[in-house]
């Protein structure tokens, strides 16, 4: 069996990229691949992913759980408690191609399910919290058995690989959504297994990240009383539940949450006038054991919009670019570039500055975008 | 004559090669198009080839290089001129981080702004003092660790809003000087920094580099050395020298 987190110590970048069109369009997922395969060198084909919006418009309002199985009994258990709990409109394999570099696959399934009403009453917890729940059930107490997205009309594709043979893998190419983010994996503490590759997910909130969180253990102990488990060994696997928490559940908005996990210094927090200093002093009070510290770049996707981030000492790489209604992010500008010919803007995000870039709400998100490649001449 | 070079699609390791086989056969003058992401470009050769990049190069740029010199037509990325011993880097766009990452030698200009770390463990020794001239703002860490060396921030393209220079400037120095064009906060000095004005011969030192700069740039000298600028070195040469002698 592949080993998992913590298991090993492999040395080591990595790479991420993210883009959104703000009107909704969609476009394929062609795109993403031009733009993370440009920055091959990051990666070493230990991980690689993507997550992916507005991908299942048939099936909008039911969660999309994507899940991987080390073996057919994993499947059968999951089944059967996915069958308990939620009515189910589709199973089906998640469509895959031969890829020689992909290899040891596990069952690929996904599901279209709701929650049912009389269980969803008896808990009375609301459908998110019902399906986080859910979903910490299966990866904690199934064997085998992993969910490797949880959101509505969205989905998250992850395997062990260079990430665009990952996007080859699972033909991403015939897939369409308005927000798409991607990860090629250089790993420095673990090794490389299909379940923890990036994006992380939980519910719509996907996490790609570059770096590693020294906070990890503070981090996972802060969530551990707020009720999240961490069972996959990995930094990044908590600033997906840090997400959820900050914004689902105490419904902070969203520069805010941003401002918790890269806090300002304390001494630039003593130069701010007074209200403003009220403010951070509280933050970093309330909520100290759920920043984030140590290298870290990353995008995190909600159906709403994308946010890129960087620690405070901006230990690694981060590029933003606009063109019309595209936002791109990236570890490298030449990422960027290789899937937009002429940024209207390009720039470096300060550390600890977010970029947050949100969804026009009056927009329509299923009309079909065809992508063109840009290239340069 | 000028050999052209297609990069579209080309993987570093062969654009280089290319570019190093060229070169010993004794083509001197490169143009490189439609770069993209290639990283290390200008390594590993022993000379001073002319390369003109179009697209925007990877990270690395002339990483350990030693005379070759370089202009690129656009945005460089992270790590400009890492490590080189000589040679002269033009960017007629902005830069990533740590630009002239423990440079030794040669000359790194910047049209537009340059992100974090700019200079970080900048050296000197004799004849061989690095410049690095950003035209725009600098980020935070601005010459951490500098030992040696000339950094220069112009602010050019500064907002009025805008810092010329980030925090935590200097940390670490212990040799070199840095002009910036305009006043720097104390409060973002490294505890290793001094600020000063200039003194006669600063002033010589800086108008023979900004000369240059603004011939290459195109800009107009007199226009570019008429604000006051503030001098920035290290109290101390050697703030560690007794740390293990008791």
């Amino acid at each position: 069996m592949l080993k998992k987190e913590g298991q090993i110590r492999i040395p080591a970048g990595c790479a991420i990229s993210g883009i959104m069109n703000k009107k909704g369009k969609r476009f394929s997922g062609e795109m993403i691949i031009d733009s993370i395969s440009v920055m091959h060198e990051r990666s070493n084909g230990l991980g690689g992913g993507f997550a992916a919006y507005g991908i299942y418009p048939d099936h909008k309002d039911s969660f999309a759980f994507h899940l991987f199985y080390d073996s057919k009994v994993a499947q059968r258990e999951t089944e059967e408690f996915l069958k308990k709990y939620y009515d189910i409109e589709l199973a089906e394999a998640i469509p895959t191609r031969k890829v020689s570099s992909i290899k040891d696959s596990p069952i690929i399934m996904r599901y279209f399910a709701k929650p049912k009403i009389d269980e969803l009453y008896k808990s009375e917890l609301n459908e998110d919290d019902f399906t986080v729940k859910f979903v910490f059930k299966v990866n904690n107490g199934i064997d085998g058995a992993f969910v490797v997205s949880s959101g509505k009309n969205m989905g998250v594709f992850k395997a062990v690989g260079y990430p665009e043979d990952v996007g080859e893998f699972y033909k991403l190419e015939n897939m369409y959504g308005y927000i798409w983010t991607a990860h090629g994996r250089f790993p420095t503490n673990t090794p490389g297994w299909w379940g923890g590759a990036h994006p992380f997910n939980l519910l719509g909130y996907s996490v790609v990240h570059n770096g590693e969180l020294s906070s990890y253990g503070s981090n996972r102990e802060y969530l551990r009383q707020n009720g999240y488990k961490c069972s996959l060994q990995t930094d990044t696997e908590v600033v997906a539940y840090l997400f959820d928490l900050y914004y689902r559940k105490h419904k902070l908005p969203v520069d805010i949450v941003c401002k918790i996990l890269a806090p300002p210094m304390w001494d630039e927090i003593n130069r701010m006038p007074r209200e403003q200093k009220r403010l951070y002093k509280s933050l970093r009070a309330v909520y100290g054991l759920g920043l984030m510290n140590g290298p870290f770049s990353v995008i995190i996707s909600t159906d709403t919009g994308l946010i890129a981030l960087n620690d405070r000492i901006k230990l690694r790489p981060l590029v933003v670019a606009k063109k019309g209604d595209m936002m791109f992010i990236a570890s490298e500008e030449s990422a960027i570039r290789a899937v937009c010919e002429n940024p209207q803007k390009v720039w470096h995000p300060r550390g600890g500055e977010p970029v947050i870039e949100l969804l026009d709400k009056t927009v329509s998100t299923y009309i079909e975008h065809k992508y063109i490649r840009e290239v340069t001449a | 004559m000028i050999k052209t070079i297609d990069a579209y699609g080309l993987y570093y390791k062969d654009l280089n090669n290319m570019i190093k086989k060229y070169y010993e056969k004794g083509i001197q003058e490169f143009r490189l198009k439609r770069v993209s992401g290639q990283r290390y470009i200008g390594s590993g050769i022993h000379g001073k080839p002319n390369i003109v990049i179009e697209g925007t190069p990877g990270n690395d740029l002339a990483a350990f290089s030693d005379g070759v010199n370089i202009t690129v037509k656009g945005n460089a990325q992270d790590a400009v001129g890492n490590t080189m011993n000589d040679g002269n880097l033009i960017i007629h766009g902005h830069a990533g981080d740590t630009v002239g990452y423990s440079m030794r030698g040669g000359k790194i200009y910047i049209k537009s702004y340059a992100g974090y770390r700019v200079g970080i463990h900048l050296k000197q020794y004799q004849d061989k003092i690095p410049v690095i001239i950003i035209g725009g703002r600098a980020g935070d860490f601005l010459g951490e660790y500098m030992a040696g060396g000339i950094i220069i921030v112009l602010g050019l393209d500064v907002a009025a809003d805008e810092e010329l220079v980030g925090s935590y400037c200097g940390t670490g120095m212990h040799g070199g000087v840095m002009y910036i064009r305009g006043n720097v906060a104390p409060y973002k000095l490294g505890k290793e920094v001094k600020s000063d004005t200039l003194s006669e011969s600063d002033m010589k030192v800086l108008k023979k580099h900004l000369s240059d700069y603004c011939n290459v740039m195109g800009l107009d000298f007199k226009k570019v050395v008429s604000k006051t600028f503030t001098k920035l070195y290290a109290y101390n040469k050697r703030p560690y020298g007794k740390l293990y002698a008791y």
